[in-house]
């Protein structure tokens, strides 16, 4: 009984009660299943790049160029800073600072989605999806990658709303805690998809 | 003191605070009431109803292909529908009949099993019930236009690539497949965060009852196996409507990719739809026994055991696809391994009844038919565990009596048995138990005469999956044989439904607890409040309801504002591992913004399957926003 009360006088209700969440739980297993999604994809990758006989990329096709590809990689891995500023600012009920640290990570995201436009641009000319499975791989992977990226943006943009609607403070900050987890998974993954993408042709 | 039992605990504890309860837990009446509840009991019940009839529909194509295949050379339906009806009949009975019926009753019981009042995310659970129901509308709607299915439930490529599978049917399985993994993802995370944080405080993981920690494993199976499915289906969906080369060999691509990546969900996914359905057994068997159950602490273990293990099995469905010999070896030796398990199961429930006293009611018959089916099941299943016998009978029908013993046995069996048992709890009424027999035995010839037969015509080299069969080559009396039984099996079902309706329309009102239950659920009413307890209990044992503290602390609790949580709408946040108390949780209500985020993903999908890139995305935009209006905080911060 004693935990009971504990837990449910005043006090404890000043600030955020202890333990996990159900919704913190969720989004750790909707990234773990997102994880084994992007698994599943970089599998495909090199088995199909493993069964080739001969040269990969496939003859006709340029080994891929790394300076636009670290440059998306650097913005990514700020943006990710900028989130974890962001976290740190809400916990400390720094309202002014959380909203401008999201409105960073915010345009470091949007930088990096950009710069992937860019990069299809000039990837297009040499080769399409549709030229082989390749060019099929490499779109695919890094499409399906920024429409996550694409959503993490949705998804910072309306914590973004709702931070300069006054909504965080140090007693509700979970929300905030929960899309950094995804922010921060969509970051790391990309990490994952250079090495397979961009550097192993190069190995 | 007074001794209690559960129906006794129950009405002091409604007494005591269940109207002070009662009020925070209203939805509203009508229509609007009846789109918008987030009540996981309501969800439940239309999870069953739905699956139920999706089973239906898909038995009844079943019945189709059986009188085909009643007589050689028969012309009931050609064979471009024949090949409909198959594809739908397995992806249905899969997909839209097996996980979600077993979802219904962890949807149901898992609160009530747990000792809280709602599932961790009830908006989430409501629009996971909209999809899935959606899903199976498509699916079974394009039979009727000539666009199901119709490249076997596994879809193989080649055969499933445009050039050889014109028509709409391969992208309906692709995108319907995908919408219904929405649904089922969103179902298990939802279990897990259930079980892990809203226990009544006291049941720490050495007190779950078995049937929660075989969902809970499923669940986990099911975050980790369905991404392979998922990839699998968007790949070919890719290559088959914008040009992409995975699975075209001529481009680099490959063919046996779609079967690894098939195969690495397809054998976990047997086992998805097994275990909570040997959950539901290891639930029936403890209360007809009148003892605990046998090894509870093995039988966990082996749930946890073959939840891992089968993901190193898929190769087995590949034998003969022309893998190299030592990637055999070693998926041979997994799935005998992967029968370990199983068998202490087997033997968990053997006990269980040789050390109780066996009441053999209707819910323990179906247990017991459920163990013999399974354990023949099971001995076909370790002769495909060796290579060259797998590659003798391969895609014969040998095949096709294999996985109906071990999915028709292991899963629907269970479910039926489920059925009867938590029936006076799911409707508050009692069936006949004459009719409950009657219905039993049928099922049980049915099933055995429909499937038995299929070894031998399957040693004797029928194969799968034909349309019908020439004269002369011995198959005639077995093809035969299965004809009668699928219509005896097919009488079963009916009169299981029927006295199942009979009891939900005229029966006797059921008391809260008609089998002395052990586990939570039978200390509620029948069927239970929409606040399920009007006192959270504190758990002391494995059997709760067989244990004197935990029933008198429904009394105690009635006391402590704390365990009445009657000041919102309100469950108890405990911890993972010991159910400590940690916390009051104010749960969402009704809403309808579920209803209408799956109806925009719906439109999402229809759009994408009809080509209408745009109205995809303005469809897309629309589920986002829904599901922002959902999400945002509406209650303003505190300073």
């Amino acid at each position: 009984m004693t935990v009971i009360t504990g837990v449910t006088e005043p006090e404890a209700l000043a600030s955020e009660p202890p333990g996990r969440t159900p919704a913190w739980w969720g989004m750790v297993l909707f990234v773990a299943t997102e994880a084994t999604l992007f698994a599943c994809l970089l599998a495909s990758y090199y088995y199909l790049r493993f069964l080739t006989v001969g040269e990969w990329p496939p003859p006709g096709i340029k080994k891929p160029e790394l300076a636009k590809p670290l440059g998306m990689t650097a913005l990514l891995l700020l943006s990710s800073g900028w989130m974890v500023w962001a976290d740190w600012a809400v916990r400390h009920n720094r309202k002014r600072t959380l909203r401008v640290t999201l409105a960073f990570t915010v345009l470091f995201g949007a930088g990096f989605l950009t710069l992937q436009g860019t990069e299809y641009l000039t990837k297009l000319e040499e080769f399409t999806y549709a030229t082989n499975a390749y060019g099929s791989l490499f779109y695919v992977i890094t499409g399906f990658h920024g429409m996550h990226v694409f959503t993490g943006l949705v998804m910072l943009s309306f914590t973004l709303v709702a931070a300069l609607a006054g909504k965080f403070s140090h007693r509700h900050h979970k929300r905030v805690r929960i899309v950094s987890f995804y922010w921060h998974f969509v970051d790391g993954i990309w990490l994952a998809i250079l090495f397979t993408v961009y550097i192993s042709p190069r190995l | 003191m007074e001794t209690l039992d559960a129906t006794r605990a129950h009405e002091i504890a409604a007494e005591a605070a269940g109207e002070r309860v009662s009020s925070r837990w209203e939805e509203p009446p009508g229509l609007f009431g009846w789109v918008a509840t987030v009540d996981h009991k309501r969800i439940g019940r239309r999870y069953l109803v739905t699956a139920a009839l999706y089973f239906t529909l898909a038995g009844l194509e079943a019945l189709i292909m059986r009188t085909q295949l009643a007589a050689p050379d028969a012309g009931l339906v050609p064979p471009e529908v024949y090949d409909q009806l198959f594809s739908l009949h397995g992806t249905a009975m899969i997909f839209l009949f097996a996980t979600p019926m077993l979802f219904g009753f962890g949807n149901f019981l898992f609160p009530l099993m747990l000792g809280t009042r709602d599932m961790a995310f009830p908006r989430l659970n409501a629009f996971g019930y909209w999809v899935f129901a959606a899903a199976g509308l498509l699916m079974f709607v394009s039979l009727l236009f000539g666009a199901a299915p119709n490249g076997g439930w596994f879809s193989y490529v080649p055969l499933t690539s445009l050039r050889y599978s014109e028509g709409a049917n391969l992208d309906v399985y692709t995108l319907g497949l995908l919408f219904l993994g929405v649904s089922t993802t969103a179902g298990a995370i939802n279990f897990i965060c259930t079980a892990l944080k809203l226990r009544a405080p006291g049941m720490t993981l050495n007190r779950v009852p078995v049937f929660v920690w075989a969902l809970v494993v499923t669940s986990f199976m099911v975050v980790f196996a369905l991404p392979p499915l998922n990839t699998a289906n968007l790949l070919l969906f890719l290559d088959r409507r914008f040009g992409t080369n995975f699975f075209d060999t001529t481009a680099g691509g490959d063919a046996v990719l779609w079967q690894h990546l098939f195969w690495l969900f397809g054998h976990p996914d047997v086992y998805i739809i097994v275990l909570p359905a040997l959950g539901i057994v290891s639930s029936i068997v403890p209360v007809f026994s009148r003892r605990p159950i046998a090894a509870y602490s093995l039988i966990v273990l082996a749930t946890v055991a073959t939840g891992v293990i089968s993901f190193g099995v898929w190769v087995h469905h590949m034998f003969a696809v022309g893998l190299p010999p030592l990637s055999l070896t070693f998926f041979s030796a997994a799935s005998i391994v992967v029968t370990i398990p199983a068998g202490i199961q087997i033997f968990s429930w053997v006990g269980t009844m040789l050390m109780g006293r066996v009441v053999l009611g209707v819910p323990m018959l179906w247990a017991a038919g459920f163990i013999v089916v399974f354990v023949l099941g099971g001995v076909t299943g370790v002769m495909f565990a060796i290579v060259p016998f797998d590659q003798q009978v391969t895609d014969s029908y040998f095949v096709v009596a294999h996985f109906h013993y071990v999915l028709f046995g292991g899963a629907v069996f269970p479910i039926i048995g489920g059925l009867f048992h938590w029936w006076p709890k799911f409707t508050g009424t009692m069936w006949n138990e004459r009719a409950g027999r009657w219905s039993f035995w049928l099922v049980f010839a049915g099933f055995n005469l429909t499937f038995f037969p299929m070894h031998i015509s399957g040693l004797l080299g029928m194969p799968r999956r034909v349309y019908t069969f020439p004269s002369g080559l011995g198959w005639e009396l077995w093809s035969l044989l299965s004809t009668v039984g699928a219509y005896l099996l097919a009488a079963g079902l009916l009169c299981t439904l029927l006295t199942l309706w009979h009891a939900h329309r005229r029966g006797p009102a059921a008391p809260a607890d008609p089998w002395g239950g052990e586990t939570l659920e039978w200390a509620t009413a029948s069927p239970p409040k929409p606040y399920n307890f009007a006192v959270i209990p504190t758990v002391h044992s494995l059997h709760p309801l067989w244990d004197a503290r935990t029933l008198a602390s429904f009394a105690e609790g009635a006391r402590s504002e704390s365990r009445v949580l009657a000041d919102g709408h309100l469950v108890l946040r405990t911890s993972e591992l010991d159910g400590e108390p940690e916390h009051p949780l104010e749960m969402p209500e009704h809403s309808v913004l579920p209803f209408l985020s799956a109806a925009a993903l719906f439109l999402t999908v229809l759009s994408l399957l009809f080509g209408w890139y745009v109205a995809a995305g303005v469809f897309a935009a629309a589920t986002a926003f829904t599901v922002m209006g959902w999400l945002w905080p509406w209650e303003k911060a505190q300073a």
